[in-house]
């Protein structure tokens, strides 16, 4: 164990940890500040913002200083390290490298997008000077509106940390952009005519410490101040981003990663940041329905779930069999509550996987020129589309004892031995053809629940509208058997309903949805998802059993 | 509990009751005095009603009456769209959609694609005014606002440059403009690009870029 003092305070530090001087001092709370420093990055040393005093304790006792100050990102804490960042000489320090760093900077806070979020006015605010003494005009580049085709740069904004430059570089390894010029010319830019569309390239605005980066998608809608955030998962693809969703007055505005070393690390890709206008889409399905022949017979909820009930009940007392497809999209919660419903109905329900959408290989990055990735992996968009496949085929191997694949369900279907099916759909991608549509064709009852329109629709006898991953709250299990909470942000056009309110409701369960009560109640059911309850799934999520990763 | 009890203060001063002289007693001087002031008054021309509207009140300067949104030396809405006023206001009356400014603006970032506020929710306090950063939105000394619907009392972007273009003139609403740009930098126009500052010999292709700031030839007698 090696002992390293902050401030006079001493902290400890694990034999395997690698730390530098920023990361022990926040072990102990204290904030050294530092722009060009990010912990997925490697270390140039070049914003001079994180300069603080070091030290050696000696065996005897006594403490040698380096005369001169260091900076800390660079400088490994190692046992006997004394960092001092509190002294009026690291002061002394801040103030004067934020003074040169806002020398050029054009100070147009009121129409920047990062003003709320940006470590310029944080630093300014808790370290800086609040004045300058510069009686020159300022060095003012032209802004440069294309560096890709989400991004673009307010060059004079830029204070040159080059963590955009080392993120091309090191984690998607397109090393689109670079440093052109030295000194006062220096700029970030990109080499012509290969601008920054990789499918990471996002990332570079959340990497940018200051406003000279900005997403075209979100440049001028919001001011952030006004952003109500709530954690969540993506559903873009199996690997489960963490991420944080921007919303106000029930609109979301972005998406962005939320630091998770147990999920994917610091980033995500463009798809997921990008991928979840489908939510505030006008073909979104707002209307419940019962449809006889073809006809709409009733569209309000109330009528349209008892219609459900009686028709599923109807099925189960039959001749005929039922059948439910647990969509891949739906959480652990919503699937067991389908799945715990259609049992109590029926013991002969036959409960299926519905389709997971596999879209080429898994795509790893960092890649070299020739895309040939390179070890080691730093980060991976997974090619199965679905963001709970692990979690809803633990519920269905509880509740089936194995899992159907969607294909033996046509097939079953085509038979013609159903008289009930449920479907739930939720990818936004569309999960069913219009060839796979027909097996549904002759079937008595066909219940659809679902957030876009698709083929199977015109073969529905019932209409859920349900909820988007923004709109619900439950469980996502990632491909590394990781369960994450998703939560609601926004509510959903009028119309629909979250899928957990109508299948609590279906169920006719007491009372309103309580996911928390949900969860303990499946962390009993279920044995392989026993960690759900966990009080750590609401903060980086729960690994659950591997016996849940193999299946 | 404590044994030293206070001694009862004296709280009430007893005031003795003036005596009233002869002519107070007659009740004559206080009659005549009455009289004096009912005389002034009778025989006072001066109006004291307003005859509001035929005739308009001066207001006090700082009257704070209808918004309006102040233009530039080009006749360009001289908001920036920062949202400042929207989330200084304390009613939420202000809406604003900004938009990114045309290429023939290379001085403005954004500017407001929409600006709709409220003049019914409003409650006139003047914050919108005192957050402004670019003094594009000011409060006139205009009261008398009617409306026949809640609509058309939302005054957009187009109604409040109106307000600007038609009190500009008036002397007791002066445009109040004490600062016209975002700090030194958005005037790009103004700001020539620094070359280096250290002494460049000519054969230097840098002394040879169009760029402020360079110092050609030789300086001191050593170079």
């Amino acid at each position: 164990m090696a002992t390293v003092t902050v401030n006079g305070k001493e902290v400890e530090i694990g034999a395997s940890e690698r730390l530098n001087c920023i990361q022990a001092a926040s072990k102990v709370g204290v904030e050294i500040p530092a722009y060009c420093w990010h912990p997925a990055l490697s270390v140039v040393a070049s914003c001079r913002m994180c300069l603080v005093e070091v030290g050696d304790k000696k065996p005897d006792g006594t403490v040698a200083m380096q005369p001169k100050l260091v900076p800390g990102c660079q400088t490994p804490a190692k046992d006997g390290t004394v960092i001092i960042s509190d002294s009026q000489k690291v002061k002394d320090a801040r103030k004067a490298t934020l003074e040169y760093l806002l020398l050029n900077h054009p100070l147009d806070c009121p129409t920047c997008d990062q003003a709320g979020e940006c470590y310029l006015q944080d630093y300014s605010f808790n370290y800086g000077r609040g004045y300058s003494r510069l009686n020159e005009p300022k060095n003012i580049k032209p802004d440069k509106t294309y560096i890709g085709d989400q991004i673009t740069l307010f060059t004079d904004r830029c204070i040159m940390c080059t963590r955009c430059v080392r993120f091309t570089r090191e984690v998607s390894g397109s090393s689109e952009l670079q440093v052109v010029s030295r000194g006062s010319h220096e700029e970030i830019d990109i080499f012509p005519g290969h601008p920054v569309n990789n499918p990471l390239a996002g990332n570079v605005v959340d990497l940018c410490p200051v406003g000279a980066l900005c997403s075209k998608d979100f440049l001028y809608q919001q001011r952030v101040w006004w952003l109500k955030s709530q954690s969540s998962v993506c559903p873009g693809c199996s690997t489960g981003c963490s991420i944080t969703v921007d919303q106000n007055e029930e609109r979301v505005y972005r998406l962005h990663p939320r630091t998770n070393e147990k999920a994917q690390g610091h980033f995500m890709c463009d798809e997921g940041r990008f991928g979840w206008k489908y939510t505030h889409s006008d073909q979104r399905l707002t209307s419940p329905e019962v449809r006889t022949n073809g006809h709409v017979t009733s569209s309000d909820f109330d009528s349209v779930l008892a219609s459900v009930r009686t028709a599923l009940k109807k099925a189960a007392q039959g001749k005929g069999k039922v059948a439910a497809v647990l969509s891949p999209w739906m959480t652990v919660e919503e699937a067991y509550l389908l799945a715990d419903f259609l049992k109590s109905l029926s013991g002969q329900v036959t409960l299926a996987m519905g389709p997971v959408r596999i879209e080429g290989k898994d795509d790893q990055f960092p890649k070299d020129v020739k895309g040939n990735v390179v070890e080691p992996v730093k980060f991976t968009i997974r090619a199965e589309k679905a963001p709970n496949r692990a979690g809803v085929e633990a519920v269905l191997s509880h509740f089936a004892g194995d899992v159907m694949p969607f294909e033996e369900l046509l097939r079953l279907s085509s038979t013609g031995q159903f008289s009930a099916v449920y479907l739930v759909g939720g990818d936004p991608e569309g999960w069913i053809s219009e060839i796979q549509a027909e097996a549904f064709s002759k079937i008595e009852t066909v219940i659809v629940q679902d957030i876009l329109s698709s083929p199977v629709l015109k073969h529905a006898t019932h209409v859920l509208p349900s909820g988007t991953f923004v709109e619900r709250e439950g469980v996502f299990v990632n491909h590394n058997g990781l369960a994450q909470l998703i939560r609601r942000s926004v509510r959903g056009p009028d119309g629909t309903r979250p899928d957990g309110r109508l299948l609590w409701e279906l169920a006719e369960r007491s009372g309103l949805i309580q996911t928390d009560t949900l969860r303990s109640e499946i962390a009993a059911a279920i044995p392989a998802l026993a960690v759900i309850s966990n009080a750590e799934l609401k903060v980086n999520g729960v690994l659950l059993d591997e016996t849940v990763v193999a299946v | 509990m404590t044994e030293t009890k206070a001694k009862p203060k004296k709280t009430v001063a007893w005031v003795e009751e003036p005596q009233l002289g002869f002519w107070e007693s007659t009740f004559v001087p206080a009659i005549m005095k009455g009289l004096k002031t009912t005389l002034k008054h009778v025989t006072d021309r001066a109006p004291v009603t307003q005859q509001y509207p035929e005739q308009k009140p001066d207001l006090p300067l700082h009257y704070r009456g209808v918004h309006r949104l102040n233009r530039d030396e080009e006749d360009r809405v001289k908001c920036v769209a920062c949202m400042m006023c929207a989330t200084a206001c304390p009613a939420n009356c202000i809406s604003i959609e900004a938009q990114a400014a045309p290429p023939e603006w290379p001085d403005r970032d954004k500017f407001p694609k929409s600006f709709v506020l409220d003049e019914l929710r409003c409650i006139y306090c003047g914050m919108c005014e005192e957050a402004c950063p670019v003094d594009a939105i000011e409060l006139t000394h205009i009261y008398d606002l009617t409306g026949e619907t809640r609509e058309s009392l939302m005054f957009d972007r187009e109604k409040l440059l109106s307000v600007y273009d038609k009190t500009k003139d008036n002397p007791r609403d002066p445009v109040r403009t004490r600062r016209g740009i975002l700090g030194p930098a958005a005037e790009f126009a103004s700001l020539p690009t620094l070359g280096p500052a250290t002494v460049v010999p000519d054969s230097d292709r840098s002394a040879k870029n169009p760029t402020a700031g360079v110092i050609k030839g030789s300086l001191g007698a050593n170079s």
